[in-house]
Parts: C-alpha cells; structure tokens; sequence
C-alpha cells in the first residue's frame, strides 16, 4: 500500500497522511442490504472501494435446476424483488419462446402494464431512498406513500405485494381483478400530480444538486465496458433499453420515448429515472383503455418439457437488462439456468467511479446505481 | 420575590456563606431538572414535527398523545448497559458526554427568561453563550477519539472542521447586532428592544445577520441539513456510534438542548426575548416567559423544518458555504450595519 | 454578478422544497397514512386475493373435495404440502379409491406462490386471508389441513 505524502507541507515537516480501511457494510444504511464494502480511504477521499458479496446468496440458479418450469417463476421473485413482475415475465418469455406458444394479446398487454406499474413502484422506492441517502428523509415517506397504491393494485390483482408470482408460463395465474383498470386510473391520476411534488422537494433542490452534479462521471464507453445497463448506461448516452430495442409483450404497440442522458454523473441518473417514470405513466396509459378481451392463459402440460437447446430472453427490468439463459435436455427440469442481472454489472463499476470522491460522493454515487443486493448475490 | 424570600428564611439560620451556596444548589437543582424535562419534551417535539411532515402520527402510545413516550425512553436509556469498545481511550471515552451535557446546560444558566429571571446576569453574555457552545465540541471529539471506532472518528473530525468554521459566522452575525445594542449583557440588549425588536431596528443588514445566524446555528448544532457529524447514511452514527445507555442519552439530549440555546440566543438578540410584541401583555406578571418560550419554539420549528426538508451536505460543500458565502456575506453586513448606525437610519419606535 | 444570482437561485429552491414539507405539515391530520395495526383488526379487510395460508374448505357435513391426486404436492416448490394417502374398496362400485388420510400444510416452509391452488383440480385447497401467522413453536406451523373424520364430497372424481 503507497502511503501519500502531504504536498503542501514544509519539506522539514515528516508528517505523512496513511490510507487506511473501513468496512462499510454488510450492516451499513447506505449499502441497502448485506452488501460489504471495503473502502481504502485517505482522509475523506476514496481511493479504493472493494465490494465484497456473497452475504445473501442463496443459490437460485441451483436451485432453478432441481425445479420444474413452472417453480422457477416463484425463485426470480426473490432476486430483484423491486422487479419481481419483470422478473417472472422474462422466465415465462423464455419458456413460451422455447415452447412456441403464443400467448393471447390480454395477455401481453396485462403483462406490459404490470411491468411498467413494476417499474414505476421500484423508482419510488429508489426515489425515495436516494433522498435517505443523500440525507433527506421526508422523501422515503411520500415515495412510500405513493408507492402503495401500486401494491395495493398488485395485492388485489396477484394476492401478494412483493413476490407476485402471477406470470406463468402460457399466461397468468388468473384474470385482473374487477377493480383493477379503475384503480390503476385512479392511482395514474394521482401520481401525476405527486411527480413534479418529487421534483420541487428534491430535484430543484441546490443542496442535491451539489451533491450530485458531477459526482460518480461514468463515459459510454466505459458504461459498455462494463457492461452496465438500465438508467446507469443511459445516463452516460448509452441507447440501450431492451424494450425500444428488443420489444417484448406489448411493448412494440405503444410509443414512448428512452429517456437518455449524456452527462453520466448522479444528476443524470437520477434525472433519468425521474424521466422513465413519466414514460412508464404515458405506456400505462395508452394500454389501460384497451386492454383485449380474451383467455387469460393458454392451456401448457401439467409437466412442462422444453426441446433440447438453448433459449436466452431479455427483459428490461427497473435496473437494467435480466437476461433468463435456460439450458435444456428435453427433460422436465432446466439443465442449467443462468440469470444475467443487472446489479452485479452495475456495481462493478462502482469502484471505477467512485475513486476521488469523498464518503457522501460514495452514498450519493452508489444510490443512483439503484443496487438490490439479493439481484446481484442470487 | 420569592427568590427573595427564600433568600431572607435561608439567612434566618445559616451564615451568609453558606446561604448563599445553598441558594445556588437550589437554582442548579431547578435548572437542572427543569431542562432535563424540556430536553425530553424537545425530542418529543421533534418526533411529532417530523412524524406530522412526514405524514405519519408519531409516537401516541405512551400516555396522552405519547406524552410520556420519551420519558419511558429515557427510562430505558438508564437501565441499559453502558457497554464499550475493547481498546478505547476509556478515560476521554467517559469523560465526553459530560463535555457535551455540561457546556449545554451551562449556556442557559444566562438567559433571561423574564423580567428578572436569570440566574446568572454576566455583562458579557453573548460572549459567554459563542464560547461556552464551542465547548462542546470538545466533548465531540473526545467521544470520537476516545471510542476506537474509525466512522466515529471520521465524525468527531469532521465536527472539528465544522465547528471551527461556524463559529466565526455565528459570532459574527452576534457581533452585527452588537453594533446596534452596544451591549454584550443580555439583559440590557432586551432592554434596548423596548424600542422595537432588532430585526426591526436594524431592517435590511439584521434581516441578512438572522439568516446567517440560523444558517450557522443549526450548523454549529450538528442537526441537518449539517449533520455530517452523525450523517447516519454515510458513518451509521458517528461520533456516539460506540455509546450506549444513559453516556448516550447524554449527546442526544445535549443535541436538542443546544438547538434550544441557539433558538434562545436569536430569541434574545433579535425577537425582543422575553418582551411581547407591541407591549400587549406588559402589565402581566411572568407573561415574558410564555413570550421567550413562545418565540424560541418557532425558531426550534423553523430549525426541525429544515431538518425535515434538506438533503445533507458534503463535508467539502460545507466549508464552501460557510468561507464563500456565509463569512465574506457576514464581513459586508457588518460593515452596512456600521454605517446605519453611524448615519442613524434604524427604525425605532 | 453569478455569484448573487446562485445565492438567489439556492434559496428559491429551498424555500420550494420547505413549501412542499410545510404544505404536508399543515395537512397532517388528514395526511396521515399510518394505519394502526393492531387497533385496525376489526377494519381491516385484506384482499380476497390475498394470499395469507392455505386452508381446505369444508362443508357442513364435514365433507371436503381433496381426491388425494397430489398435484399440489407435485406443483409446490418447497415441498411444503405432504399427503399421506390410502386406497380404499368403494363399496358401491367395488373399485379402489384414493382417498386423503393427511393433508399435511407445512406453513414455514410456504413461499405463498400460489402454485398448489392453481394446480388443484378440485378447487379443494384454497388461500385464506389470514396473516397473523406467528406461534411460539415451530412445529405449530405444520397444519393438517382436513378436519379428522372429514370426508371427501361425493361426487368429486379424480
């Protein structure tokens, strides 16, 4: 370890300025999980920031092996849960794809509007938690408030708020709820109103704007280096959204717009989150009115046999792009299953952006990368 | 009056020595015990206000209201174990939190809480309450120092920085006001407030002194958005991350009794203190207290409703703030309130 | 002169954010989205599709339509439902018959998936609202989901 020399100091002065270590996490506030960082630090300034993973991993690709198609739906939950309706569709997807089935068009627009309604409730509570981060606590409660309406939907529709489980493969488990156009309406018009609210308390605000602003600069080029996805490659003008570029469901019927940044810093992801949730409203909203009458699945075998081969899917999830990488012997069970996730991607860059900055540059950058620990452990 | 009273009984049957000792015992005792409730009721307070912004209820189990919510906490803080780490300095580890809790209630022995309720008139007050609340942060840095614990030194250190750059701006948005009363004893400055309070007095460069001084003030109580000394998502909670029990009962509620003594202090030096506004109760007895406290628990609102709202800054942007802004700012006004003194353009009624 | 209009510009959007804080503080009584939980019991309706615990409907005649087929079993994850199962002579038919002994209801081990509902043919397995689920000991959690001395509804096949 080279030990850095104060260059201000008289030539006659020995005092030396020694990095050294602290561990922030696996209980940390700002890791957001059982995520380890080690930070080698001088002072205030980082220098090196080592994730060290692996506290909550759980072997679901394992896991996945042992189950039958339709029980690995229930296993993707539980890695991105913020994502969890996006998560079950890119399963569901895959198998569909490798079975040729086509799913009724209710059924894809059903499962279009989830995702975004998915979407929208994992940028709340980033939202939400980005202002806890940088140390305004007011707004992890009116993201919170808001996002209940959009659980509250899912626990009508699917029976549960966060592990929905209500994809499977060859459609859904049942038909929306009654109830369920009418308070999607409703909870549409409400945030439109409660969204420039977020900008006013926090985006506008200049203590968050130097907080922010030119802090964590990620280049494209390294963005695809990294093979970083989501709002952190589109903040650094890396066009990537798998749902502009590889529509899935219903996504190649409506029209909305990537929301794309060039300035790479947190500003810009934060601002593209913020922007993506305007577009996820405008999608909701073109396809809550005529959503087709129809079967809500198409009949699948009980035991569900893919053919032999290989069958990839990407979906483009709340933090970027899951790929479902399913090996198949033509038995009831995945030969091999592999998750791409967005997480483990997004925070390998993180040491190569938060080098130079200061401890709350580290919170504010490691935020806006909007990491969930369990998506990048498994 | 009743001072008085207690004062002649005492000499009835003890040397004036003697008397005099005990009488200050009894005022220790009463201030003691009556900031000890307002340090509780201030969390209270706190909790409620943030519950109320953050669209919750707040604490409303524990008698009326959660009346008692922070009484039984504090009850609770006492009977835990005082635990510590394995290497720390245990000495200066010890000694911190009375560091913290004794500068804070040594500060609000000078306040004058109404007409003759003070129990320590010095003639240079406002220089006693800047030096004393500089005290504290020794105590801060101690803890951090003392607890073996790198986020609590990494705290303690940056409350060193902060401390030493905004005290210069809370003294001298004081001494702007100075300039107008000519007084550093407090009592004298609310007599010079029988003229009208000195916000008004002074209009444009006191307006621009009193945001300068909340600025630095809820700075220089560590509270947000300049809590970088505690900066849960950054140290988890820096420099008492090591105490536990009553040795950190103790930073907490010097915390909140300081955010009082800097809302007491503005109270005093720009709002009139204990006097009400256009003299409507001046005929009432101890009406000034419900005024001084009146006034005080605005400006405390004013500082939890910045709490409540700003994201905190960076240690870096901090020092920006005040050597950019604030200081350079505060230099320009003084100088502004010099002239209209000398020219004599202060409005008084 | 853009060092004014900065000092002018940060405390516009302060005062914008205190606005919005203040807007909700002044609003608090109505605001409030605490629910009082256990207070609430009495009110509080969860959703009728909310999946609490599986439960096993049964009749007034003590009569349930679980046929023994163990597509629940087969379709859980976890391994959470067990059948313990037998075959009897029907006496009308002379034919043997499957029929539950133990519908075994592992509550810990649930994901609350929903798999076993869907899968049941007979609709004799069903998601019941309740949430409370915390016992003392563990083993409380392992349900048997028939009633003793049920029996399953005529009528309903394999």
């Amino acid at each position: 370890m080279e030990t850095a020399t104060l260059n201000n100091t008289s030539p006659k002065s020995n005092f030396k300025s020694e990095e050294y270590f602290i561990n922030m996490g696996p209980q940390h506030p700002a890791t957001h999980g059982v995520l380890r960082l080690l930070l080698t630090i001088d002072g205030e300034i980082i220098k090196k920031v080592e994730p060290d993973l692996g506290y909550i991993h759980r072997s679901i690709e394992k896991m996945c092996e042992k189950d039958s198609y339709q029980q690995i739906v229930h296993l993707t939950d539980r890695m991105d849960y913020l994502s969890s309706h996006i998560n079950n569709e890119a399963v569901c997807l895959a198998v569909e794809n490798a079975l040729e089935l086509e799913v009724p068009e209710r059924v894809q627009v059903i499962r279009t509007i989830l995702g975004e309604l998915t979407r929208l409730s994992s940028h709340m509570l980033w939202w939400g938690v980005m202002g806890m981060d940088v140390g305004a606590l007011t707004t992890y409660f009116y993201g919170f408030r808001d996002r209940e309406m959009i659980n509250d939907i899912f626990e009508e529709t699917c029976g549960a708020r966060l592990t929905m489980n209500y994809n499977i493969p060859g459609g859904l488990m049942h038909d929306i709820h009654p109830n369920f156009v009418k308070r999607v309406k409703e909870f549409i018009a409400h945030f439109k109103t409660k969204l420039p609210e977020y900008d006013r308390l926090l985006t506008g605000n200049v203590i968050f704007q130097k907080r922010t602003k030119g802090v964590g600069i990620l280049s494209k080029e390294d963005a695809i280096n990294f093979g970083a996805s989501g709002p952190v490659a589109r903040a650094s003008g890396y066009s990537c959204d798998v749902r502009k570029y590889h529509p899935y469901s219903a996504l190649d019927k409506v029209n909305f717009k990537e929301a794309l940044d060039t300035a790479g810093d947190s500003f810009a992801r934060y601002t593209v989150r913020i922007r993506e949730m305007w577009e996820s409203l405008s999608i909701i909203e073109q396809l809550i009115d005529n959503i087709p009458e129809g079967e809500h699945k198409v009949a699948t075998n009980a035991v569900i046999k893919l053919p032999k081969g290989d069958f990839y899917q990407k979906v483009e999830t709340a933090r970027g792009e899951l790929g479902v990488y399913i090996i198949s012997t033509g038995t009831k069970n995945p030969h091999r299953v592999k998750f791409r996730s967005p997480g483990l991607s997004n925070l390998s860059l993180l040491n190569h952006i938060a080098v130079g900055g200061k401890i709350g540059d580290l919170v504010a950058t490691m935020a806006t990368i909007d990491i969930v620990v369990p998506d990048i452990d498994r | 009056m009743k001072i008085l009273s207690i004062n002649e009984w005492l000499l009835s049957f003890m040397p004036a020595g003697a008397a005099s000792i005990t009488e200050m015992v009894l005022i220790a005792l009463i201030y003691l015990t009556v900031f000890a409730v307002l340090g509780l009721y201030l969390v209270l307070l706190e909790r409620k206000v943030a519950a109320w912004f953050q669209l919750r209820l707040g604490p409303n189990r524990v008698g009326y209201k959660g009346m008692f919510q922070t009484l039984a906490d504090a009850l609770k803080l006492v009977s835990k174990e005082l635990t510590g780490t394995v290497k720390a300095d245990k000495f200066l580890y010890n000694l911190a939190p009375y560091f913290v809790i004794i500068t804070a209630l040594m500060a609000l022995s000078v306040f004058p809480f109404t007409e003759n309720l003070q129990a320590f008139d010095i003639n240079i007050g406002l220089f006693f309450l800047i030096a004393i609340s500089s005290i504290g942060v020794i105590g801060i840095l101690l803890g951090g120092w003392g607890s073996n614990n790198k986020f609590a030194l990494i705290g303690a250190m940056r409350s060193g920085v902060q401390t030493i750059s905004y005290e210069l701006s809370v003294g001298l948005s004081l001494l702007t006001m100075v300039i107008l009363t000519g007084s550093l004893q407090l009592s004298e400055i609310i007599e010079v407030q029988k003229n009208g309070w000195l916000i008004v007095q002074g209009h444009i460069p006191a307006m621009i002194a009193f945001m300068i001084y909340m600025i630095s003030g809820t700075a220089e109580t560590n509270r947000a958005p300049f809590d970088m000394v505690e900066a849960e998502s950054e140290l988890g909670a820096g420099y008492h991350t090591e105490y536990s029990g009553m040795k950190f009962a103790y930073f907490f509620l010097a915390e909140f009794i300081n955010m009082f003594i800097i809302a007491a202090i503005a109270t005093t030096v720009f709002f009139g203190g204990w006097l009400s506004p256009f003299g409507i109760t001046e005929s009432i007895p101890f009406m000034g207290i419900f005024w001084f406290l009146a006034k005080t628990f605005v400006l405390v609102f004013l500082m939890m409703w910045f709490r409540w709202t700003f994201p905190r800054l960076r240690v870096d942007q901090l020092l920006t703030l005040e050597w950019k802004y604030l200081l350079p700012i505060n230099l320009v006004n003084l100088v502004l309130m010099a002239v209209i003194v000398w020219l004599n353009i202060t409005i008084q009624f | 002169m853009s060092y004014f209009s900065e000092i002018y510009d940060g405390i516009k959007t302060l005062l914008t954010g205190m606005s919005v804080t203040g807007k909700y503080f002044l609003n608090s009584r109505k605001g409030a989205i605490t629910q009082q939980y256990p207070d609430n019991r009495d009110t509080l309706q969860m959703f009728d599709r909310f999946r609490g615990e599986v439960v096993m409907p049964h009749d007034e005649n003590n009569e349930h339509s679980c046929t023994g087929c163990q597509k629940c079993e087969l379709a859980c994850p976890n391994g959470s439902i067990e059948i313990i199962w037998d075959r009897v002579v029907d006496e009308e038919t002379g034919k043997k018959k499957k029929i539950i002994d133990q519908h075994i209801y592992h509550l810990g081990m649930c994901t609350q998936c929903g798999l076993c509902v869907d899968a049941c043919p007979s609709d004799a397995i069903k998601w019941a609202q309740n949430f409370e689920n915390s016992v003392y000991d563990r083993t409380q959690l392992t349900r048997v989901l028939n009633k003793p001395g049920s029996k399953v509804r005529a009528g309903v096949e394999e």
